[in-house]
């Protein structure tokens, strides 16, 4: 049985993070212990709220190098809402502009919609060869946010195994998930998306061992 | 593209279900966990509890009911009723709810919704609104408290501006007019909140058939719809009501 860490950092709701991943097949520790994050065959950064205050519980519990070791070692890494939003650069909410973790090139912005928060169940565009969506591609998928991140910078390299990038749209086009080597993340909440949600973490398990 | 959502509400009270739950199947008709491992089965987007009781004694009763469903039921939940404060909320998020609603504590403290979303986000906010029909506001709709027993003179549209602007993420409007009568949503109310605000409007009250969810949404604009004792007498099942839904060209969740 694969074991996660789930980043303990004072972040909202992380019990039913902690359940759906044990209904997928993990066995998981709610922790910020040094060891216990670098040991685990997989850390899953949850978040809800605002990178603001995301990022300064993350700063407390030194998840920047937490992340980026494990990301070094080829280590799984998996950001769940605000925590796959804070592996851009940075964040601009309500005109503040809050410096993120910056694995990735890019900002994260206030999705340009006639209704938000985007809140509920949407669809997504899979692309071909995405182990994540591996037998749900045509899933709904529950969302609850207000920014996203809209472009992918990082150019293909021919010879490196591609990104695969998942979109969704709501009012415009925001990137839904990303798989990138060790290092995944998805806007959406799978710990809220019932079977398919499951399925989606069971599938992110898969890739630890 | 985004669903219009459908949710069923369970009143609760002393970690049981109240309101007339009549189905078959069922090794307990008055648990709140197993009829909402029920909906979530049958199609349900999200989960309502409604602690009707609210007493402060009693909270552990519900905390609890909130985390077994947590536990087991992955899709989102809500939880109303006696949220009094930030801490209150702090304390049902840890236990497994995604959002709390909020109705007569917010009429009478304002600042509990700048409150909450400060600490927590818009997203985890839903302003409950019971609104009635009131001559005596400018909109001729009137915020009550109380379960509609108590009238405030505050315009109900002027009200859900408001708690937008302070941070709600959601407004659960529910008709007093239109609960109970089973004639129907009150498409006229919902428009006209789903045109003041930007955030997402719930319709609630009135629902008797599965046929008078469509025009919440074609004529009144709801993102989503909330409805409880239609649902609990097994009259009309979720899945009827997205297959209306559907037929009428609206987006679900199937």
């Amino acid at each position: 049985m694969p074991t996660v860490a789930l980043l303990d950092y004072g972040s909202g709701n992380v019990h039913s993070a902690k359940k759906a991943l044990e209904a997928a097949g993990a066995q998981v520790d709610l922790t910020r212990d040094r060891n216990a994050v670098m040991s685990a065959d997989g850390l899953v950064v949850p978040g809800v709220g605002s990178i603001a205050a995301c990022m300064e519980g993350l700063r407390e519990v030194n998840a920047g190098e937490l992340i980026g070791r494990r990301l070094a070692g080829g280590r799984p890494v998996l950001g769940i809402c605000v925590g796959m939003q804070v592996l851009f650069d940075e964040g601009r909410e309500g005109g503040e502009t809050t410096e993120a973790l910056g694995e990735w090139p890019g900002v994260v912005d206030r999705l340009d919609a006639q209704v938000l928060p985007h809140m509920g169940w949407n669809t997504v565009e899979v692309p071909e060869g995405s182990r994540l969506f591996e037998g749900i591609e045509s899933e709904r998928f529950y969302f609850v946010h207000s920014y996203a991140a809209k472009e992918w910078l990082i150019e293909q390299h021919p010879r490196i195994r591609t990104t695969a990038l998942t979109w969704a749209t709501h009012g415009e086009r925001f990137l839904a998930a990303v798989e990138n080597g060790p290092l995944t993340a998805t806007q959406f909440h799978p710990e809220k998306s019932g079977e398919a949600g499951v399925r989606l973490l069971a599938n992110w398990l898969a890739t630890l061992s | 593209m985004l669903a219009t959502r459908v949710i069923p509400c369970l009143d609760v009270q002393h970690g049981r279900v109240v309101k007339g739950v009549n189905f078959k199947n069922l090794a307990d008709n008055g648990d709140p966990v197993e009829l909402a491992a029920r909906y979530a089965r049958e199609g349900a987007d999200e989960l309502t509890f409604l602690d009707v009781a609210a007493s402060v004694d009693d909270a552990e009763t519900l905390y609890d009911v909130v985390e077994r469903c947590a536990e087991q039921v992955f899709i989102p939940l809500t939880v109303g009723g006696g949220v009094r404060s930030a801490d209150d909320v702090r304390t049902l998020l840890s236990r497994g709810a995604d959002k709390c609603s909020v109705n007569s504590a917010a009429v009478k403290r304002p600042e509990l919704i700048s409150d909450i979303a400060d600490r927590f986000g818009s997203q985890v906010l839903v302003l409950s609104l019971d609104v009635a029909g009131g001559a005596g506001t400018d909109s001729g709709w009137e915020v009550t408290v109380r379960g509609g027993r108590e009238r405030t003179g505050i315009d109900a549209l002027e009200w859900a501006e408001r708690c937008a602007s302070l941070g709600a993420g959601e407004i659960l409007l529910n008709s007093i007019d239109a609960d109970g009568t089973r004639e129907g949503f009150d498409i006229p109310l919902t428009r006209a909140v789903r045109d003041r605000v930007s955030i997402p409007v719930i319709g609630s009250g009135g629902a008797g058939s599965a046929a008078d969810f469509a025009p919440a949404v074609t004529e009144g604009g709801a993102d989503a719809m909330l409805a409880a004792s239609i649902f609990h007498s097994g009259q009309v099942s979720i899945a009827e009501v997205k297959t209306a839904l559907a037929a009428a060209g609206v987006e679900v969740r199937r």
